[in-house]
């Protein structure tokens, strides 16, 4: 005797949110139905293991039936097939558009076309996370990038509006897109001690203040391309480092402001020009989009391991930073005051964002 | 041309993409009804349309507008080719026909394809000009209202019950004419889907018909079958039980549903004569007011029907209040009255009723389940204009039901259904229901006239008065074992009770009831034509009796005596038939407690063999007894004396009259229930025996908070909360031993059924506590080695405290009438105040004690207690999360251009917000749906008209499409929206009442081919919350035997 057929349909749509975690994280019915009945779950309810199996899959059709609309999560709220109270709906477009930190870290900054895809693999491989879900992951990472990419206003709201995803995820969304956009190398050795939460934070950070929808969100731009005009600004910023009188009066005014209240306050003295440079030169070279992707490199390599090298404290740099950042408005012919609070304001926050093992 | 129907087609959304290189469709829309079509614009390259048609007007017969559907297909424009149709949207237009119903249908409706299934939804308005008044016109019958639940809608009261329609109409089915050779199946089963809704259009305005001849205007528990016979044709058949319907006008009095209607003496009483609504505001605490007002002279006047100038009402007066002048005068007059039922009922052919639940007093007497079959080979139908043959076939079977009820000294029969089960050329033709004495009150205009103020004959309190046997216990029909009445002790009830009427809510009850299914297979031999019919002829009975059996030790294994909702289905395979008994089992305190189950054995040689045999004996032993706890079944020990010496019954003499008109010696389905003996010893001849009927016995226990019945409502639960979980399942198994024998075979059935009730309670758990009620398996033979299994039921939550202690308090009236003398004579004080009525001008306070109190004693069983708060909380927090979605999207979209297409969740979250589904309104609306005829928690205002829908669907790459269970389970949920969208589009906010009624599928995996139909019905109705009553039911809830004496208190 066997099973042919073996359908259940509710007039609500029954959606176990455990079945549907092992669905999203890629599990097979059979993997599924293990997994379920080592929770114990058949000793609860004292059931057997074909009720079980038959139970995953319904919930499996259902799912795989969903997800078409789950690609679409506006259409979803608005289909006819599956009656779904709207808490339960938010529930599984949260669900599905949730990512791993693995896995994002692996694909964060990368080109998500056809050949990242073919590699998923590979990350899968590396991960420990099934292939289905990766590709799961990836798709929704490319789907969201593909609908806002060209849309015009804030790039969080237009996420957040065509996909209806939760506060929280629509800002990690948007930053995605805009590392995908930029294609910010993330992947380097050096930057593995970064979490996803450190570049949301920094993607954030530079949405806000260094693209056009930063100066006039009014106007119809993109949010998530640069600035040019501010890139091109910034380049005036190199007297700093360039006019030798101008990087001494700098590091004269850093140096009084420090005194007594930096415990590394040698160690930054001697660097200072250093650090400086460091500093500018970033700025200088954005108009490249070479350099633009390795920003976070720089960034680390320029002056956080200087830094940590020299046992800074977080709050030296933080106290430096600010400093830095203010005596340069004290500076006798400097005039570019507002490009460089725009641009310092972002460096210090990732910095210290970034400040960590 | 008395109609002139108009339709506007306004937008799509969601269309498929039909053109690969734009990935945009080009739709318009044709519009046909009868024979003239009318076409939509083109709508270039969108997949979201806005046609904004002008209104087509079709001008048309009534005729033609009760049996055609309207027909809306979509279509993608091409300059080149064909047009490719899209889908297609049927629209049945009948409940626009009745002005009670819908006025307007309007909404989104899916757009079906019978190969694709939903694409997309069109906004579709339809609406209805009547001219003339159409009962001139003896075609049509517009305006009489269809509907499937089998009890008196909640809104309306039954001011006469007619009686039993029945029709069928036939036609060639569309698979089977020469021209499929040619066509498409798509094609074909185009015109399956066109022809049966046609077929379905004629055969409810045939009914309907029917109905005005009988001075109804109103068709109750309507069912509508279809027999899929092949070559030989397609026959559409529906049963239904004509009736009087008043609408409850008054909001008040709509609130205490299945509401009498006043009596005579109200009408009379000078102060209700004020038709002032507004002094009604003092609301529902108090019902004498209420009694009154929902029978403004105002509503009197503006019915036309002559029934409501007679004002037949359900008078209350039954029940409660009757012993008294049956002491004094009631023999001869009993005898006369039992003449005028008798006359009232033999005056039609068939005193048939498909209700299963009625209103207080309706039912006197159920004798038992009468059933009857037949075998028929089926041939060509040569005239479908005058299906002779069809109809001599039902004729002579309903003919046979007559006879055994007449053999149960019964003159009715309710809970009566009709069902077929068809292989080959082979049919078996079933018809069922239970043998019962009615009063005549509500059959017959004239008839209440006469004799309204006769008390009836009945004695007997409510709450046992329909255990106690009709027929003549020195004439008795078969062989049964009677006892005082438990209950009143005054007549004698048999020791079971079977029936297929839902459990009276009157009926006193001990503990909780349980489903209980009996399940049987037997094989048979391959065989063509005559021979054929003739081995199955020759297995019926055997296997009637088996399941009887089955059922009958299921029913002693749980403690129980009577069994209500009793369905046994029959089906027929190539090389098996199969069957299926469910029903609810109960301990009815009227009933004597259930003797054990021993078992003998016929060896009784060896030592061993009686140590098992006790062993067995043991394990029953311990089942019974696990069985009574979990069922709560603990009866009152009444001692053995106070049975042998019962109230001496003064109508002896009466009872023997009425035997000289019955005739016992017509051959009983009862018959086969062997006498009691046989029923309580299980003899067992061989030792491999004993484990099979071991393992039969002993169903799986149920896990611990479920609870389950095949019924309306669950003995012993009466909290229901508002949630509810209603759901289709089905499953096919195959059987792949070659060599099967009966008792593997059995098993095998067995094994699936327990398996689907485990996954149902498995899938259900996070509603615990709940009871799935409604729970009807249909099975069928669909090939050679398949059996498939199909389930259409309702999973409720009830509040478990609660229903301890309204348990307690709702059962301890109930067994004081059996303990208290002094409870004991309260009816017959009432009834003897009541002759009063008789001989004097009727004083305005008796008439008002007589209709308020059984009014409300209805309006409190029904009213179940339900935990409104929770409802309203959940609710609540629903509407919360939306506004809240709604709030966010809207903060997001303040920088959006409003470029955005209809389907953008901007649109959405705003509409989301307006409550009232209007042309516009992007919004799913939320419906519910049940198989029961009520929602806990909610109360339903109005009926929008029967839901009666036929879907095929069909796949040429099943493993695509996930298989078979991803086909069927895709076509069900399509089917589930399907039916929303048009109750939507009604107005409406839930389907009660909800069946599958028919699910054929039909696979073949090698062509990677499957196809399936469904044919689902309901009704379309209005619910409203009940929240704002809160309190107020719950209050006078459980304390039925209070009522009256509170009623009773303006007398005094």
């Amino acid at each position: 005797m066997s099973v042919e057929l073996d359908v259940f349909v509710g007039n609500t749509t029954i959606m176990d949110e455990e079945v549907y975690q092992l669905w999203l994280d890629g599990y097979t019915v059979n993997d599924a139905v293990s997994i379920r009945m080592k929770s114990g779950i058949l000793e609860q309810f004292g059931t057997t293991e074909d009720v079980l199996e038959s139970d995953t899959m319904d919930h499996y059709r259902t799912f795989q039936m969903t997800e078409r609309l789950l690609h679409h999560p506006s259409k979803l709220v608005n289909q006819v097939l599956f009656q779904i109270p709207p808490h339960r709906q938010a529930m599984l477009i949260e669900r599905y558009y949730a990512f791993d930190e693995a896995f994002v870290r692996e694909v964060l900054g990368k080109k998500l076309s056809k050949g990242t895809k073919k590699d998923l693999d590979d990350v899968s491989a590396k991960t420990g996370i099934t292939l289905k879900s990766c590709r799961r992951q990836f798709d929704n990472f490319k789907r969201v990038f593909k609908v806002v990419e060209e849309m015009k206003g804030p790039l969080v709201e237009n996420v957040q509006c065509n996909f209806l995803l939760s506060d929280k995820l629509a800002r990690d969304y948007a930053a995605i897109v805009f590392f995908a956009n930029s294609r910010f190398e993330t992947g380097k050795k050096k930057l593995q001690y970064l979490t996803f939460e450190d570049f949301a934070f920094c993607a954030c950070q530079l949405i806000q203040n260094w693209t056009v929808g930063a100066v006039d969100n009014m106007v119809e731009d993109m949010d998530v391309d640069l600035d040019k005009e501010f890139l091109q600004d910034l380049k005036d910023l190199k007297i700093l480092i360039t006019d030798k009188d101008m990087l001494d009066q700098h590091k004269s005014l850093v140096c009084t402001g420090l005194r007594g209240k930096i415990q590394v306050f040698n160690e930054m003295e001697g660097n200072f020009k250093n650090l400086s440079r460091g500093l500018i030169n970033i700025a200088a070279k954005l108009t490249n989009t070479k350099d633009v992707r390795d920003f976070f490199i720089d960034l680390v390599e320029k002056v956080i391991e200087p830094c940590k090298a020299d046992r800074w404290l977080i709050s030296d740099v933080r106290a430096f930073l600010t400093q830095y950042t203010n005596s340069a408005r004290a500076l006798d012919g400097f005039k570019h005051q507002a490009v460089w609070e725009r641009y310092m304001c972002v460096i210090k926050s990732c910095i210290l964002k970034m400040y960590h093992d | 041309m008395p109609g002139k129907l108009k339709v506007k087609i306004c937008a799509g959304r969601h269309l498929p993409v039909m053109d690969r290189a734009s990935d945009l469709t080009d739709a318009f829309v044709e519009v046909k009804f009868s024979n003239t079509t009318f076409k939509t614009e083109v709508y270039p390259k969108s997949l979201n349309p806005q046609w904004n048609s002008e209104w087509f007007k079709f001008e048309v017969d009534d005729e033609d507008l009760q049996d055609e559907p309207l027909q809306i297909t979509v279509l993608d424009h091409d300059t080149y080719s064909a047009n490719d149709a899209i889908g297609k949207v049927y629209i049945d237009i009948d409940p626009l026909l009745c002005s009670e119903a819908a006025t307007v249908i309007c909404g989104w409706f899916p757009i079906y394809d019978t190969i694709h299934g939903i694409r997309g939804e069109i906004n579709v308005s339809v609406k209805v000009d009547l001219f003339n008044d159409l009962n001139r016109f003896r075609q049509s019958s517009c305006g009489v209202k269809f509907f499937c639940s089998t009890s008196i809608p909640k809104c309306y009261k039954a001011v006469v019950v007619h009686g039993f329609v029945e029709e069928l109409v036939v036609n060639e089915d569309p698979e089977y004419q020469w021209i499929d050779r040619i066509r498409t199946p798509r094609a074909s089963n185009e015109a399956r889907q066109r022809l049966i809704s046609l077929m379905s259009g004629e055969l409810q305005r045939k009914i309907g018909l029917k109905v005005l001849e009988m001075g109804g205007n109103a068709v109750v528990g309507y069912l509508q079958c279809f027999d899929l016979e092949g070559e030989s044709g397609l026959v559409v058949r529906a049963i239904g039980t004509a009736c009087t319907l008043d609408k409850i006008s008054n909001t008040s009095a709509a609130q205490l549903p299945a509401c009498n209607s006043p009596s005579k003496e109200i009408k009379e009483a000078p102060f209700s004569e004020d038709p002032n609504p507004n002094t009604h505001s003092s609301g529902p605490s108090t019902p004498l007011k209420n009694q009154t007002y929902s029978f403004s002279p105002s509503k009197s006047y503006s019915r036309q029907s002559s029934s409501s100038d007679t004002d037949l009402s359900l008078t209350p007066k039954t029940g409660m209040g009757s012993g008294g002048s049956a002491g004094k005068d009631g023999g001869h007059l009993k005898t006369l009255l039992r003449q005028q039922t008798q006359s009232a009922l033999e005056q039609r052919e068939f005193p048939f009723f498909t209700l299963t639940s009625f209103p207080l007093g309706f039912l006197i007497h159920a004798g038992g389940v009468v059933s009857a079959r037949s075998v028929k080979l089926l041939d060509r139908i040569h005239n479908p204009d005058e299906p002779e043959t069809r109809d001599a076939w039902w004729e002579e079977i309903r003919q046979e039901i007559k006879s055994h009820a007449k053999a149960l000294g019964c003159h009715a029969v309710v809970g009566y259904s009709e069902s077929t089960s068809i292989c080959e050329e082979v049919c078996i033709l079933s018809a069922s229901g239970t043998a019962a004495v009615l009063n005549p009150k509500f059959l017959q205009d004239g008839c209440l006239d006469c004799y309204s103020e006769n008390r009836l004959e009945d004695t007997s309190p409510p709450s046992c008065g329909f255990c106690h046997i009709p027929y003549d216990e020195l004439n008795m029909p078969f062989p049964a074992h009677l006892t005082y009445c438990c209950n009143c002790r005054r007549q004698k009830v048999p020791d079971v009770l079977f029936t297929t009427i839902d459990l009276p809510i009157e009926a006193a009850v001990t503990g909780k009831g349980c489903l209980i299914q009996a399940r049987l297979c037997r094989l048979k031999k391959k065989a063509q034509g005559e021979a054929n019919a003739t081995a199955i002829s020759n297995l019926l009975p055997f296997m009637e009796y088996e399941l009887h059996t089955q059922l009958m030790n299921k029913l002693k294994l749980r403690g129980m005596n009577a069994l209500f909702g009793l369905r046994i289905q029959i089906s027929v395979g190539e090389n098996m038939l199969v069957g299926l008994a469910s029903a609810t089992g109960v301990y009815l305190t009227a009933l004597p407690a259930p003797g054990g189950i021993q078992i003998a054995g016929k060896t009784p040689s060896d030592i061993a063999y009686e140590q098992h045999i006790s062993n067995i004996q043991k394990k029953i032993n311990d089942t019974i007894s696990r069985n009574k706890e979990l069922y709560e079944i603990h009866p009152l020990e009444i001692s053995e004396e106070v049975i042998g010496s019962p109230i001496p019954e003064p109508r002896q003499r009466s009872r023997l009259l009425r035997s000289h008109s019955e005739s016992s010696d017509e051959v009983s389905e009862l018959d086969l229930s062997h006498g009691k003996k046989d029923a309580f010893v299980l003899e067992i001849d061989d030792a491999d025996a004993v484990e099979d009927i071991l393992s039969l016995l002993t169903d799986a226990p149920l896990p611990t908070g479920f609870y389950s019945c095949n019924t309306e409502n669950m003995p012993g639960i009466h909290n229901w909360t508002s949630s509810i979980q209603m759901f289709t399942t089905v499953r096919v198994f195959r059987l792949n031993n070659v060599n099967v024998t009966n008792q593997g075979l059995n098993k095998c059935f067995n094994d699936l059924c327990e398996n689907l009730l485990k996954s149902l309670y498995f899938k259900l758990r996070s509603m615990i506590p709940c009871c799935i009620c409604h729970l009807n398996f249909t099975v069928a033979v669909p090939e050679d080695e398949l059996i498939q299994v199909a389930a259409t039921a309702v999973a409720m939550t009830f509040d478990k405290d609660q229903s301890q202690e309204i348990l307690k308090s709702n059962t301890a009236p109930m067994k004081a009438i059996s303990e208290n003398e002094e409870q004991l004579q309260f009816p017959m004080e009432l009834s003897s105040d009541s002759p009063s009525v008789q001989t004097f001008p009727p004083s305005k306070g008796t008439g008002l004690l007589e209709n308020a109190s059984p009014q409300t004693i209805q309006g409190t069983s029904r009213a179940t207690s339900v935990d409104y708060s929770s409802f309203a909380d959940r609710c609540n927090s629903w509407i919360e999360l939306i506004k809240l979605k709604a709030q966010t999207i809207r903060r997001g979209s303040i920088k959006t251009t409003p470029s955005l297409d209809k389907a953008s969740p901007l649109a959405e979250g705003h509409l989301r917000l307006r409550s009232t589904p209007s042309c516009t309104d992007s919004t799913v609306t939320v419906v519910k749906m049940t198989p029961l005829s009520f929602i806990p928690g909610a109360k339903i205002i109005k009926y929008l008209g029967i839901i009666n829908m036929f879907f095929i669907r069909e796949t040429t790459s099943l493993r695509e499409e996930g298989g078979v269970s991803g086909f069927l389970h895709t076509f069900i949920a399509e089917v589930f929206a399907m039916v929303r969208a048009h109750v939507a589009a009604l107005g409406g906010n839930a389907v009660i009442s909800y069946i599958m009624k028919e699910c054929v599928f039909m696979e073949n995996s090698n062509k990677n081919q499957a196809q399936c139909l469904i044919n689902v019905s309901g009704d379309a109705v209005i619910l409203i919350r009940e929240s704002e009553q809160e309190g107020v039911p719950i209050q006078t809830h459980g304390s039925t035997n209070q009522t009256p004496q509170s009623g009773g208190a303006p007398v005094s």
